[in-house]
C-alpha cells in the first residue's frame, strides 16, 4: 500500500477547512454584495417610513420612547431575520441542489460540519451588519446615537447565526424548495409578528406574552432596546443566554440535516 | 498488504434501498498508473467515485486511498486527491483565476505557495490568458479544463475522474485527453469512470469492466480484446431475419456474436475460413469486450 504521508493532524472543526469555506463565501461576495446590501437596505428603511410615518402619527409614544425610536430599535431584528433565515434557506437549497457547490467543497478536506459552521458564521456576520441598517437610518429620523449602538452588531450576530442554522436545516430537510412556505408561513410570520417590533407585547393575553419569552426575535428586540434605550440589566444575561442556546441547537440540527442530505 | 496501491477496494458493497448499485467489488489501482472504470450507465461507476471521496458510504467491505482507512481517515485522503467531478460544479459568477484561488484554500495551499500553484494550474489546462474572465462566459471545453486545472491546483498524488468527457464535442475531448496523457506521463495516478470505449482504450493501462455493481473483467485493454474478442471480427450486414439466422449458425459453430444495430458481429475469427457469411473482417476491439460482457440491452 502506498504509505499514507501524514499531514498535520486532522482533526474536527479545523481552521484550515472553515477558513477554504469562509473565503469562497467572502470572493462570490465581490460578486453579489450590490444587490444584497441594496435589499438589505432598503426593505428595512421601508418597513421604518411606514410604520413610523404610518402608526406614528397615531402614537405618540411607547412606554415613554418616540415611535420611531420603538420601531427604529425593533426592526433591527426584522433585518437580522431576512439577512439570516432568509438568506440561508434560499443560498444553501440553490448551492446544493442546483450549483452543486456542496458536492465539490465537500470533495476537498472539509466535512459537513465545518461545511454548516463556516456557512452559518458567514451569515450571521452579514446579519450583524445588515441589522444595524435600521438603527442607522432611525438615527437620521430622530433616534439619539449612543455608545450602547455598538453592541447591535454583536446581538446581530448571535441572533443571526441562530437563524442562519435554522434556514440551513430548513433547506437541509426540504424536498423541494416551493416547501419554504410552510415554514414561512407557520413559523417566521408569527414570530416575526411576536417579537414585539412594531407593538409591546404587554397588551397580549398572558400565555402569548410566555410564548414571546422563547421567541428568539423578541430576546433580540429587547437587547436591542435594552442597548440603545434603557441600558442593560441583568436579566439581559438570560436573554443572551436563550440566544445562545438557540443558536447551539440550530447549530447541531443544521449539521445533521445536512450529512443527511449530502452523504449518502 | 500487497505493492504500491493508491486504492484497494475488496468487496466493497453499497444499497439503496432494494437497488444494489455496488455489489462485491473489488479494485485495484497501482501508483502511477492510470486505471479506467468503464461500464454502461447504472453500472455503479459514480456510485463507486462517490465512495473513494466518503461522499457516499459504503455498506459493506473495505476501502483505502492513499494508504487511508475509509470512511475514517477519508478527510486525509482527500486532502491529496484531486477530483473532477461529472457535472459542473464551478462558481459561474467568479473568474478562472477565483474559482483557483478557493480551491487553493479549500486545499490547504500555504499562502506562499498559492500563486505558483495558481499559475501552474492555468497554464496546465492553457487558460493563462482567460483568468479574468467569468466562467459564465467560458465555452463548454473551457469550463471542463477548468474543472481538471481546479482538481489539480494543490498537486494531487491521485486524480479520481469522473466521466471527464461527458457531452463534449469530438475536438475538445481530444484537448481533455491530451491533457489527461499528460498527467499520466508526469506520473499522477489517475483513475477514471467513462462509458466511452475510445477513452479507456486510449488513456487507459488497466480498465475494469462494471456491469451491475460488479466487476466482470480487468486487465489491460489488448488483452482483454484478446482474451474475449479474439483478434479478428466478422461483421455481417443484413435485414433483421438474416442476422437471427447468423447468430444461431455461429453459436452452433461455437462462436461468440455480438448485435452493433445495424450488423452482428462474430468474434474470436482469427483467421478460422469456411463460413459461408458475407461480410467485412476487421479487428476486434474493446467495444466487442464491453457489449459482450456487460449485455447487448440495458436495462
Amino acid at each position: 500500500m502506498a504509505t499514507a504521508a501524514r499531514t498535520a493532524k486532522i482533526g474536527r472543526l479545523e481552521r484550515p477547512a472553515l477558513t477554504g469555506v469562509l473565503v469562497r463565501e467572502i470572493v462570490n461576495f465581490s460578486s453579489y454584495w450590490r444587490a444584497a446590501t441594496f435589499s438589505s437596505t432598503v426593505e428595512p428603511t421601508i418597513y421604518l417610513l411606514a410604520f413610523g410615518f404610518g402608526f406614528g402619527s397615531l402614537v405618540s409614544t411607547i412606554n415613554g420612547y418616540s415611535y420611531v425610536e420603538f420601531v427604529g430599535t425593533g426592526t433591527v431584528a426584522t433585518a437580522v431575520l431576512f439577512s439570516s433565515a432568509f438568506a440561508a434557506m434560499f443560498g444553501t437549497f440553490v448551492k446544493y441542489q442546483f450549483q452543486r457547490t456542496y458536492d465539490a467543497i465537500l470533495a476537498a478536506p472539509v466535512d459537513t460540519e465545518e461545511l454548516v459552521t463556516a456557512e452559518s458564521i458567514w451569515i450571521a456576520v452579514r446579519a450583524g451588519v445588515y441589522g444595524c441598517v435600521p438603527m442607522v437610518v432611525a438615527i437620521f429620523f430622530g433616534l439619539d446615537p449612543s455608545w450602547g449602538m455598538l453592541t447591535v452588531p454583536f446581538i446581530g450576530f448571535l441572533t443571526g447565526l441562530g437563524w442562519a442554522n435554522f434556514g440551513i436545516m430548513t433547506a437541509g430537510y426540504a424536498k423541494a424548495i416551493e416547501n419554504f412556505n410552510y415554514i414561512v408561513s407557520a413559523v417566521l410570520t408569527p414570530l416575526f409578528l411576536l417579537a414585539g417590533t412594531f407593538f409591546p407585547l404587554d397588551g397580549l393575553p398572558k400565555w402569548l406574552q410566555v410564548l414571546a419569552e422563547l421567541n428568539p426575535l423578541h430576546q433580540c428586540v429587547e437587547l436591542v432596546r435594552a442597548a440603545v434605550l434603557y441600558g442593560f440589566e441583568w436579566n439581559d444575561l438570560l436573554r443572551v443566554g436563550v440566544l445562545v442556546v438557540f443558536a447551539l441547537i440550530m447549530w447541531r440540527v443544521a449539521i445533521h440535516a445536512m450529512e443527511r442530505k449530502l452523504i449518502d | 498488504m500487497s505493492g504500491e496501491l493508491a486504492i484497494r477496494l475488496r468487496g466493497v458493497v453499497k444499497r439503496y434501498g432494494e437497488i444494489t448499485a455496488v455489489a462485491g467489488l473489488d479494485l485495484d489501482v497501482p501508483v502511477g498508473t492510470c486505471v479506467g472504470l468503464l461500464g454502461p450507465n447504472g453500472a455503479g461507476k459514480s456510485t463507486t467515485m462517490r465512495m473513494l471521496t466518503a461522499q457516499s458510504i459504503a455498506d459493506e467491505g473495505e476501502l483505502e486511498v492513499l494508504g487511508f482507512q475509509l470512511p475514517r481517515d477519508s478527510k486525509q485522503a482527500r486532502a491529496q486527491c484531486g477530483v473532477v467531478p461529472q457535472l459542473d460544479n464551478l462558481d459561474v459568477s467568479l473568474t478562472v483565476e477565483q474559482n483557483l484561488l478557493v480551491f487553493a484554500h479549500l486545499y490547504r495551499i500555504g499562502r506562499q505557495d498559492r500563486h505558483a500553484a495558481i499559475e501552474r494550474s492555468l497554464e496546465l489546462a492553457n487558460l493563462v490568458d482567460r483568468r479574468e474572465t467569468r466562467v459564465d462566459k467560458l465555452s463548454g471545453g473551457m469550463r471542463r479544463r477548468l474543472l481538471i486545472a481546479r482538481a489539480l491546483v494543490h498537486q494531487p498524488r491521485l486524480v479520481l475522474m469522473d466521466e471527464p468527457t461527458v457531452g463534449l464535442d469530438p475536438q475538445v475531448r481530444q484537448q481533455l485527453w491530451a491533457l489527461i496523457d499528460r498527467l499520466r506521463y508526469e506520473g499522477t495516478t489517475i483513475l477514471m469512470s467513462t462509458h466511452y470505449i475510445e477513452e479507456a482504450q486510449r488513456l487507459a493501462d488497466t480498465v475494469l469492466i462494471m456491469s451491475h455493481g460488479e466487476g466482470v473483467a480487468r486487465g489491460k485493454p489488448a488483452d482483454l480484446v484478446l482474451e474475449h474478442a479474439g483478434r479478428e471480427v466478422l461483421e455481417v450486414y443484413g435485414p433483421p431475419k438474416r442476422l437471427a439466422e447468423v447468430e444461431s449458425e455461429a453459436s452452433a459453430s461455437g462462436l461468440k456474436t455480438r448485435r452493433t444495430g445495424t450488423s452482428v458481429s462474430i468474434l474470436g475469427l482469427d483467421g478460422r475460413n469456411g463460413f459461408d457469411f458475407e461480410g467485412e473482417r476487421r479487428q476486434a476491439n474493446l467495444e466487442d469486450v464491453f457489449v459482450l460482457l456487460t449485455g447487448e440491452e440495458i436495462g
